[in-house]
């Protein structure tokens, strides 16, 4: 593990006037990666997520991407929200460029910008669209885009992949295994599925709940290199599945 | 809002602005303004007055009667138009006309068909209130959730069952929202007919102070009247969100 | 189907007008003339030109009116949804005016400002008020919370999330207000006629009923009736267009 971290969180705590959402947290987000944050529900996944989008602030401890430490959002992480917010009145491409626009780019810079990435999500033909004329998936697909057009170098995202069907979610996996191995940008990934996190996977942070802590890093290695449609049937996959299974049961409501 | 860590009241603000006012009526700026004080001390006296309870119990009474004309009549309407397509066609743009057409201008029509009289007060009471009620109805018995109605007929409920046992009840936060609305309308209504044919109720309580430049007297009766209204529409909000859940699953 | 909604709706106006020309024939008080003969005299009222004039000085109060309530109806909504001090000083004012019998002020507004201009606006500014007020900050207050989170993430300043974000969420419910308060304008403005003083439709209707010319009268009635519908459906009909996808506005009364 001498690879250079791209994001640390450190002894992190958060409460909600007597309740202790996170306590003594600590993480290492290695660059290039992606690392999952799977638990149970009430685990505080998204919590430690949005203090690391600067979008809550934490109680006490810190977070440090590249080397400096976050109090707001900033240029340097993008975020996919579980429920898209997509802007209902702003047509695809408007969507994908808002970062953008937020920044101050010029309109025709962004839109050249916004087209491509539209372009690599598949979402080809549609720039003219509404988000209400998408299907859940293509939606999901208009937040990823946007989140990549400002060329963040972290990515966080937010269960992005648990309002769109089945069927579509595997298909989107298999595509973010590849966007991981293309873009060369760090990827925090919260979950509630254990066969994702485990698929998607570089390292895979496992958070039990009340207080919410890390209760084990789990680093899969024999799958990685395999083509998509093998890790299924690997080994060390339904192992580590089966393993994270057993440590998680006992706090099933 | 939150002061020196106190959460206040939501309608706390009042009392604030009953003291500006209470300082500006003391300071006599206009006529027309006197203080809130003094407005109560009015109230106490004029409230045992024959005149004024007349007028609160004529008032009563036509609102009481027209809404009972509007309930009783808007919810089975609307019930019907929610349950059978013909009659909701033919009704509906109908209902959608009268709930936005400004029925005001039908006073003087009423005043020369039905009299100067309580009757005429009535009608427009109900005529306020009855088109909130059938279309709140309506949309209530069109949104109940299908699985319901199959969970019905799956245990062989038989239609008078299904009714009384199902759609009543999940019907009811509509109905009630629908009754809410249309008794605050009614309110409008029934203030407006008294003001037009001012002759009866308030109307003649109106007529009475303001030709006689009677300020206190006035404010008694809109402070009387704010406050009934108000109280009046709390009260059915506060129902209305007691049976909010019957209507699971509803967006 | 569009053929057979058509086909009800041109039998239930038949049944309704018909009803009324039955019932005016058949006597059922010198007060009540048949539907034809309020026609003509409707016919009448325009050809001549007496309509025109009338409703040039009815809907004056209206239109200035409604200018004034909207304008500082929408300033005065935004500024309540976007502050909590303000709203917890300001909203009850109109809470207590969206349920209260306004009319009632009629009198008092009467003493205050004569019968001219001055208080028939008034009548109709404190009606449409309350409704445009309270839509405008329930919409501002009630914009989605993860479209405003968004544009945080992409480090949007506080003038942009109102410009770009809350207003555009906002608008459609903010139009749905204005349309109310057109509606309880209207009644403002009838109001006005009735009790303050007749100039204009106030007019014909009072002279007709003071010399028994009652299909005057009613054609007078059903004119005010038909405007405040059909200029209420227009903008129902705009709303629909210009907001299409988006979420519509409350019932709220």
């Amino acid at each position: 593990m001498n690879k250079e971290n791209a994001v640390t969180v450190k002894n992190v705590y958060k409460n909600y006037g007597d309740v202790e959402a996170l306590r003594d947290m600590s993480l290492n987000f290695p660059k290039g990666e992606l690392t999952s944050l799977l638990g149970p529900s009430g685990c505080g996944k998204t919590t430690l997520l949005k203090i690391i989008a600067g979008l809550l602030p934490a109680t006490s401890g810190e977070v440090i991407v590249n080397g400096e430490i976050v109090k707001d959002p900033g240029p340097d992480r993008a975020f996919v929200f579980q429920d898209f917010a997509l802007l209902p009145w702003a047509s695809v491409i408007r969507n994908v460029a808002f970062g953008l626009e937020l920044r101050g780019v010029a309109k025709s810079e962004r839109e050249s910008i916004a087209q491509k990435y539209i372009g690599d999500v598949g979402l080809k033909g549609f720039e003219n669209s509404f988000p209400h004329e998408l299907s859940g998936g293509m939606r999901q697909r208009v937040g990823l885009a946007r989140a990549l057009s400002v060329d963040a170098q972290v990515l966080l995202m937010d269960e992005p992949f648990s309002a769109v069907d089945e069927q579509t979610r595997r298909k989107f996996q298999e595509d973010l295994l590849n966007l991981v191995k293309d873009q060369n940008k760090t990827f925090i990934f919260v979950t509630h599925s254990i066969e994702e996190a485990v698929y998607v996977s570089d390292q895979i942070a496992l958070l039990l709940p009340r207080p919410s802590r890390v209760s084990e890093i789990i680093r899969p290695t024999s799958f990685k290199n395999k083509d998509v449609d093998s890790i299924r049937r690997d080994s060390e996959y339904l192992d580590i599945v089966d393993r994270i299974w057993k440590s998680l049961r006992s706090y099933v409501e | 809002m939150i002061l020196f860590g106190y959460r206040l009241p939501a309608m706390s603000s009042l009392i604030l602005w009953g003291l500006l006012w209470e300082i500006f009526g003391q300071l006599e700026v206009t006529y027309f303004i006197p203080s809130l004080s003094a407005i109560f001390i009015t109230l106490i006296e004029i409230a045992p007055t024959p005149a004024f309870i007349k007028a609160i119990s004529e008032t009563a009474h036509a609102f009481i009667v027209g809404i009972f004309f509007a309930v009783f009549i808007g919810v089975p309407v609307g019930i019907l138009m929610g349950k059978n397509r013909i009659i909701d066609e033919l009704l509906l743009p109908w209902v959608n006309m009268f709930l936005s057409a400004p029925l005001t201008a039908l006073v003087p029509v009423l005043m020369v068909l039905f009299g100067f009289g309580i009757k005429s007060i009535i009608i427009i009471t109900t005529l306020f209130a009855i088109w909130i009620i059938v279309l709140n109805s309506r949309a209530g018995v069109m949104q109940i959730n299908r699985s319901l109605v199959d969970m019905a007929k799956s245990f062989g409920a038989k239609p008078q069952d299904a009714f009384f046992k199902i759609y009543f009840w999940a019907a009811l936060p509509e109905i009630l929202g629908g009754i809410r609305i249309g008794f605050i309308r009614a309110v409008k209504g029934v203030i407006i007919g008294q003001l037009l044919i001012s002759i009866v109720g308030f109307g003649a309580l109106f007529e009475l102070y303001s030709s006689n430049f009677l300020m206190k007297h006035f404010w008694c009766v809109i402070i009387v009247l704010f406050a009934m209204a108000f109280t009046l529409s709390e009260i059915l909000a506060h129902l209305e969100r007691k049976v909010s859940y019957y209507a699971s699953k509803r967006g | 189907m569009m053929g057979r909604s058509l086909y009800l709706k041109i039998i239930s106006a038949v049944v309704v007008f018909g009803s009324w020309e039955i019932g005016g024939r058949s006597g059922v008080s010198f007060a009540f003339p048949p539907f034809s003969e309020s026609m003509v005299a409707f016919w009448v009222l325009v050809a001549d030109g007496t309509m025109f004039k009338a409703y040039a000085e009815t809907l004056k109060p209206l239109v200035v009116g409604i200018i004034i309530s909207g304008i500082l109806g929408i300033i005065l909504g935004i500024w309540i949804g976007l502050s909590e001090k303000f709203d917890w000083l300001i909203s009850p004012i109109f809470i207590v005016m969206q349920s209260a019998p306004l009319a009632a002020l009629i009198p008092l507004l009467i003493m205050a400002y004569g019968i001219g201009l001055t208080s028939k606006v008034f009548v109709v500014c404190i009606m449409a008020m309350p409704v445009i007020v309270l839509n405008t900050s329930a919409a501002v207050k009630n914009t989605p919370t993860n479209i405003k989170e968004m544009a945080k993430a992409y480090q949007a300043k506080y003038s942009d999330i109102i410009i770009k974000v809350i207003l555009p969420a906002s608008s459609p419910i903010i139009f749905a207000g204005l349309r109310l308060g057109v509606s309880a304008g209207f009644i403002g403005a009838i109001l006005s006629e009735l009790k303050i003083t007749p100039t204009g439709v106030g007019d014909i209707i009072s002279f007709s009923r003071s010399i028994a010319d009652y299909p005057s009268m009613y054609a007078a009635i059903f004119s005010i009736i038909l405007l405040a519908v059909l200029f209420l459906n227009i903008l129902e009909r705009t709303e629909k267009i210009l907001f299409k996808g988006s979420n519509q506005g409350y019932v709220s009364d």
